[in-house]
């Protein structure tokens, strides 16, 4: 197992490397000079010149790129033009807010997705699969963005002043403000990969308030996420139940069912024990796939639900051509969705012994 | 003793029919084939004769109507005195029901266009990578793998960012993010083709590569490329209508799905349908396709269909 994780994170390398060439060569591409491009209308001669000295411009391509990849592997992501201040800092603020997203609504498709597969495969066209079959199909053709409208103006207006109202919008109730953890516990003057990893701590408000055992706080931020996990959710969950359905019919016409069946096993074992255990591979690999679509879904969501994460970070960037925070933002959420695949390949290693031998 | 054997009659004997006519009727026979081919005849025929349905100009102000009032339809008791808006008035006073029959014509377009144009792009690579072989094979293979390794529509939004907003280069940006799964079909199918005798034999009788792409490989390509297409304008239709939601594809006032949505995302509380209606819209087109294309798989395949009904 071990020599088999060993290899998969060695082969993550090319990969990684793969990402950092294209984001470099995506933001190379910008048509016109990128000192009038990066500077915009200050664009002076002498400026440029310094400009491009600055950021070793005028030095060889190759050097450009090694050194590119070098500043990020040390935790550089260069500075925004906007802000002033580290594209580090951008996405230690904004990266907890799209993974506590992502999360919620992963947890909320797979549970959901798989007992949804789950019911309708066992039984199978009667009104409770039909109808699930036919909810995923529509549940796959929505725009995520529109069903978080929809959810927005059922919840938060249709049931006003019922026990279902949950918030539209906005991390927090209005008037809570996040502590900031480096304040709290006295550790301002942290540097560099501690200071990164206690920032995404502090601003995630999850962790952040359970830290802090501030549980108004922790009730709030999960009232808050319910509707975003919602619409993020709902496309993957749509996916997930079609694959459990048709991965676990498969599986209930295999000989061995009908042992275990033949041999007098009740069927609940025979689904938990026999059917479920191989059913798990495919319905895994989907939700591997899947976490793509949460993460493109966390960053038009943002937008609809005001949540300061990842994707409003990206669309503010862009409409402001910050290219250091967005080429950063990039590498990030690719580095994210390709760790997420690799645990997915960890686990189906798990899931079936054969697959650590190959 | 009489061995007699049973005469067939001539209705026991199966009539023999071609592949494609044997395809043609699985396809019509499938239920949500059947479902996603009337959803998108209805579809195609609103984007053809949008200017004889749509009751207005999808641009135009009509200054005499309230910004954003709600639908009015006579037939459901809206008072006579009042004109009818099927889909009510959007926030810059222009008919809501005209802006959504005209969009379906560029939703549509905006499906075909990017698909068409990454299977091309994808074909060639695949076709360049498998035929070559060796180092060219290793080099673009790898890189259709990084385009894989980022979530398509971030990919998407990052060349946006590079090329700047607009709708033509939102399509461009989706066009290319779509490029490696056509990429690796056609790719997959020269390598299985390329050793077959039948190949070798048009090789030996002097046939150019471009000649075994186009009668040898591609035939044999076609029935992926037709399934991940139409399920692949699915995906670009609703990629696009993502990016205009963010304001990074169409611009105002091109009636544009997507753009509506995003311009009117403000207004849910106070006019719902500014919403509703466009986003209905987005989510029948790409039903369409996504029920076309699963009842494409199973009747092209219908091993695999044969499997799953099991």
């Amino acid at each position: 197992m071990l020599q088999f994780v060993t290899r998969r994170l060695l082969l993550l390398l090319p990969v990684f490397i793969g990402i950092l060439l294209v984001t470099f060569v995506i933001v190379r591409l910008i048509p016109g000079d990128p000192c009038s491009v990066m500077l915009g209308e200050r664009a002076t001669p002498e400026k440029c010149e310094a400009f491009k000295e600055r950021f070793g411009l005028n030095d060889n391509i190759v050097v450009q790129i090694v050194r590119y990849m070098v500043n990020i592997a040390q935790g550089d992501f260069g500075t925004s033009l906007r802000f002033g201040r580290p594209v580090v800092d951008v996405i230690a603020e904004r990266l907890p807010m799209t993974f506590e997203l992502t999360i919620g609504a992963m947890i909320f498709s797979t549970t959901f997705g798989i007992l949804l597969g789950l019911v309708s495969a066992l039984k199978r066209n009667t009104v409770i699969d039909v109808t699930t079959m036919i909810g995923a199909n529509i549940g796959i053709s929505m725009p995520v963005f529109w069903l978080g409208l929809m959810l927005a103006y059922v919840f938060a207006l249709v049931f006003k002043d019922t026990f279902l109202y949950i918030p539209p919008s906005g991390r927090l109730t209005s008037g809570i403000s996040l502590p900031s953890l480096a304040t709290l516990w006295g550790l301002s003057d942290l540097q560099g990969l501690p200071k990164f990893l206690l920032g995404l701590v502090s601003n995630s408000t999850i962790l952040n308030s359970l830290l802090t055992a501030n549980f108004l706080m922790l009730r709030d931020a999960l009232w808050h996420l319910i509707l975003p996990s919602l619409a993020v959710g709902t496309i993957p969950l749509a996916v997930i139940a079609r694959m459990t359905r048709s991965s676990l019919l498969d599986i209930l016409g295999q000989d061995y069912i009908r042992t275990a069946r033949a041999k007098g096993l009740i069927e609940r074992l025979v689904i938990a024990r026999h059917a479920m255990r191989n059913a798990w591979i495919p319905i895994v690999t989907i939700i591997g796939l899947e976490t793509g679509q949460l993460l493109a879904g966390a960053v038009l969501t943002e937008t609809v639900f005001a949540l300061p994460g990842v994707g409003t970070a990206l669309k503010d960037a862009i409409l402001a051509r910050d290219y250091p925070v967005v080429q950063g933002l990039t590498v990030v959420i690719a580095i994210t969705f390709v760790v997420a695949n690799l645990l997915v390949d960890i686990s189906y290693a798990y899931l079936d012994p054969r697959i650590r031998l190959e | 003793m009489e061995n007699a054997i049973p005469k067939l009659s001539a209705e026991a004997i199966p009539e023999r029919r071609s592949p494609t006519v044997e395809t043609i009727r699985r396809l019509f026979r499938h239920r949500s084939a059947q479902v996603g081919m009337i959803l998108l005849a209805f579809m195609i025929l609103i984007a053809i004769f949008a200017p004889v349905i749509a009751p207005y100009d999808p641009v135009a102000i009509l200054k005499e109507e309230t910004r954003r009032s709600a639908p009015c339809i006579h037939l459901l008791g809206c008072p006579q005195e009042q004109t009818q808006h099927l889909m009510g008035i959007d926030g810059n006073s222009r008919d809501l029901f005209s802006r959504v029959i005209y969009g379906s014509r560029l939703s549509l377009q905006i499906g075909f266009v990017t698909i068409t144009f990454a299977i091309i792009i994808g074909g060639i690579i695949g076709a360049l990578a498998g035929f070559i072989g060796g180092w060219l094979d290793n080099i673009l293979m790898r890189l259709m793998d990084v385009l894989l390794a980022f979530p398509s529509l971030l990919l998407a939004i990052a060349i946006v960012a590079v090329l700047g907003p607009g709708l033509r280069n939102a399509l461009l940006a989706i066009g290319i993010v779509s490029i490696p799964i056509y990429a690796r079909i056609v790719r997959a199918s020269v390598l299985s083709v390329k050793e077959l005798d039948f190949v070798s034999a048009s090789r030996a009788l002097g046939a150019s590569k471009l000649q075994l792409l186009l009668t040898k490989v591609m035939p044999n390509a076609l029935t992926p490329l037709i399934v991940r297409g139409t399920l692949g304008i699915a995906t670009a239709i609703l990629d696009a209508a993502g990016l205009s939601f963010l304001g990074l594809g169409a611009e105002k006032p091109i009636p544009e799905w997507g753009l509506m949505l995003g311009e009117e995302r403000n207004s849910i509380f106070n006019a719902p349908h500014l919403v509703f209606f466009p986003g209905l819209a987005i989510m029948i087109l790409v039903l369409s396709f996504n029920l076309l294309g699963d009842g494409l798989r199973d009747a092209l395949d219908p091993r695999l269909a044969q499997n799953r009904s099991k």
